[in-house]
């Protein structure tokens, strides 16, 4: 009885679990925040979960803080896709270009700063940095280079957070253009040799044209990863000097677990949400259309 | 999306953990209905499991290796969780939002979090636990209990108290033949004096992190003749007066401050002063043994400690209850909690905790016994002694206090950078109003 049910069903059954899934991780908590953001609940106000219009999102546009936390998201990504978009494929031709003994040690080791957690690396940074007594002032000082403030300066705090995902997160990029590297065929190469063309001409022309397709993917990684940094920001700055370091995702947590405004904060992701997503598809549209 | 990714789990678990605490709580409820066997009879909660949630502090550390003895006594079991400051008020404020929560006591800070959780209705009223005369709850100061009742609710028994106090190097103003800083001018003049940058010696450093400054901002304010806001809850952040309390805590900051300033709270600031890096600092009264104790400290022998210098208005501190001891309004054992908060502020613990452990309390009879003012530093109790009539606040008595701390501080950390402090501190002073209002 029980098998004819689950033969007759089967199309329904088996999908379940990950049907549920989904609905309760995803799609559910995904309503309540857009439900939320619509709401004034505050724990401050003494407000509870009651609708009251699109009013979160009209203080959002006058709200300094926000613009400003635009800002220093769009800041922080920018320079770190850049800075690790280029030393990531560059590593990746450098470590490409020829057979030599320990070519494998050299990309497992490149796998060691991705397998740290993310916070400790964090705390070991903040160390590092610290102005009087850090290891990075003192080299500077004993080379005769200008000691930084780093972190503790309002201009300096974003590149220097730069500086720590680059250090942690090229290796990746590093290792999904080695991927595509050996993917290609090697007839388009073999040509550009009968041709005559120079390294840089093959680079330019045959190389990363190819690898265009490995270099979005990567790129699309890093994106939606740089643009929700969280933990080193947290736990190097927490926003400051200021709110110089003050990222979308800083604010919204400060929104909603110190200052316990949960409706302004479900907008204020309501609006990350957007973004990530509305830059996600624009990538994989120009992907479709490159590959075309 | 975030919020219920944090807020999911919990509830899932406290599902869990009401499922297993009914049946846990129940036998504990006839023995407290005096029906327990005569053996048992001194020790009615005998088998409760009291969960108490609080930071790590230096009383957490005083009243740690006593709970033995009220383990014994009572038979009650306290476990005891212990946070940083930040992540405690999390813990406590995810924990009550969800509902549901087992936690029986906790540590709060009456002036940060006493009037949300009071509005959220998280408080068990404490005034017939402390009702009983043999405790004596009018020992403790007036003030210090004053902060801890928030709309007439009694949110906490006063646990640590503290003012803001000038701490200095004996050495370094003897060597430069300067008496200790009595008015901020002096003080200003003293940092100045004392700064040589080359061999990193930093005339003044006290917190520079947005939000931890405030409080100590505060005393600067108020010497000054500031103050957060007038009463007509007009804000007050830009007035001539705290405009030069601004531009005077930024100065001593940025041209006699140690670098990295801006990401100092108390920990860091200490350990500069700590490692003999600083000449002056203003913070709490409570932290002095981070200077002091020969442990913590490289200069605990060159260290002194005086009243907050005056300002224009005089020497106008803060002296605050910096924590309350609090009964959670969902625990399940009310009675067993109260037992161990009246143990835990009783005179004799209260002794132990202020007069070996130097966690200041707000015990009057405490204070008056020698041994009670034995373990600290003679200029420091003359320093604290000299604060008694200090404000009773260090930071604006708002409800969203954190967001408020964020405004000001905001405005503070852009005049230690040296940008403009006048347009930030117009800035602020606007988005205050707003909160201000929102709140009425």
């Amino acid at each position: 009885m029980i098998t004819r049910f689950i033969d007759r069903h089967q199309r329904w059954l088996f999908p379940a679990p990950a049907v549920i899934f989904i609905v309760v991780m995803m799609i559910f908590p995904l309503g309540f925040t857009l439900w939320n953001s619509f709401s004034g609940w505050s724990l401050t106000a003494g407000r509870p979960n009651t609708f009251i219009g699109p009013q979160n999102y009209f203080d959002l546009l006058r709200d300094a803080r926000f613009w400003n936390a635009v800002l220093n998201t769009f800041y922080f990504t920018a320079l770190a896709m850049a800075v690790e978009l280029a030393l990531g494929v560059a590593m990746a031709l450098l470590i490409d270009a020829r057979d030599y003994p320990g070519k494998r040690i050299v990309t497992s080791l490149l796998l060691l700063p991705m397998m740290a957690t993310p916070v400790a690396v964090a705390m070991v940074w903040l160390l590092m940095f610290e102005p009087t007594a850090g290891v990075i002032n003192f080299v500077f000082g004993q080379l005769g280079l200008p000691k930084q403030l780093w972190i503790a300066g309002s201009s300096s705090v974003i590149p220097s957070l730069v500086l720590v995902d680059v250090w942690e997160w090229t290796p990746l990029i590093t290792l999904i253009v080695l991927a595509g590297l050996a993917g290609l065929p090697s007839e388009p190469f073999e040509a550009a040799r009968v041709d005559g063309a120079s390294y840089g001409q093959t680079l330019w022309r045959v190389t990363l044209p190819m690898l265009l397709p490995t270099i979005s993917v990567a790129g699309l990684l890093r994106f939606i990863d740089c643009i929700k940094t969280f933990d080193i920001i947290y736990g190097m700055t927490g926003g400051g000097p200021g709110f110089s370091s003050e990222t979308l995702n800083i604010y919204t947590y400060n929104q909603a677990f110190y200052y316990f405004n949960f409706g302004y904060a479900s907008a204020l992701l309501v609006i990350f949400f957007t973004i990530v997503s509305g830059v996600s598809l624009l990538v994989a549209y120009s992907r479709r259309r490159l590959e075309v | 999306m975030k919020v219920l990714q944090k807020v999911l789990p919990f509830l899932l678990l406290v599902a869990l953990v009401a499922g297993c605490a009914a049946p846990v709580a129940a036998p504990s409820a006839p023995a407290g209905g005096g029906a327990a066997a005569p053996a048992e009879g001194a020790q009615p909660y005998a088998g409760t499991t009291l969960r108490l949630v609080g930071a790590n502090h230096p009383w957490q550390e005083a009243i740690t290796p006593l709970l033995a003895e009220f383990e014994a006594a009572t038979g009650i079991k306290v476990n005891f969780e212990a946070l940083g400051e930040d992540q405690l008020n999390q813990k406590l404020t995810t924990e009550f939002t969800a509902g549901g929560s087992d936690i029986d006591v906790f540590m709060q800070r009456p002036l940060q979090e006493a009037r949300v959780m009071q509005l959220n209705g998280w408080y068990e009223d404490l005034t017939n636990c402390v009702s009983d005369p043999n405790y004596d709850f009018a020992d403790f100061a007036d003030g210090a209990v004053g902060t801890t009742t928030v709309n007439g609710v009694l949110t906490g028994v006063p646990i640590v108290t503290e003012q803001e106090v000038l701490y200095y190097r004996k050495d370094l103003l003897e060597a430069a033949g300067l008496a200790v800083p009595t008015t901020l001018d002096e003080l200003k003049a003293a940092a100045a004096a004392l700064t040589d940058k080359d061999k990193e010696i930093y005339g003044f450093v006290a917190r520079g992190q947005r939000s931890p400054l405030v409080t100590q901002f505060s005393s600067f304010l108020y010497s000054m003749g500031g103050d957060w806001f007038d009463a007509d809850r007009k804000a007050t952040i830009n007035t001539p007066e705290a405009l030069a309390a601004i531009d005077l805590y930024g100065t001593l900051l940025r041209e006699y401050g140690p670098p990295g300033v801006l990401n100092m709270s108390w920990p860091q600031a200490v350990a500069i002063f700590a490692q003999g890096n600083a000449a002056l600092y203003t913070d709490a009264s409570s932290i002095y043994s981070n200077m002091l104790d020969p442990e913590k400290s490289a200069v605990a022998d060159k260290t002194g400690v005086a009243k907050f210098p005056a300002g224009p208005a005089g020497s106008i501190m803060y002296n605050v209850t910096s924590w309350g001891l609090a009964m959670h309004s969902g625990s399940k054992h009310k009675e067993a909690a109260c037992e161990f908060i009246k143990w835990a502020t009783s005179k004799e613990i209260v002794l132990k905790t202020q007069g070996e452990g130097a966690v200041p309390g707000a015990r009057e009879s405490v204070w008056a016994d020698p041994a009670g003012a034995a373990a600290f530093p003679a200029d420091w109790v003359e320093a604290v002694a000299a604060s008694a009539n200090g404000r009773g606040y260090d930071r604006p008595l708002v409800t969203a206090v954190t967001q408020a701390r964020d405004i000001i501080g905001g405005a503070v950390t852009v005049a230690i950078e040296g940008g403009d402090y006048v347009a930030a501190a117009n800035d602020a002073n606007a988005q205050f109003q707003a909160l201000l209002d929102s709140e009425q």
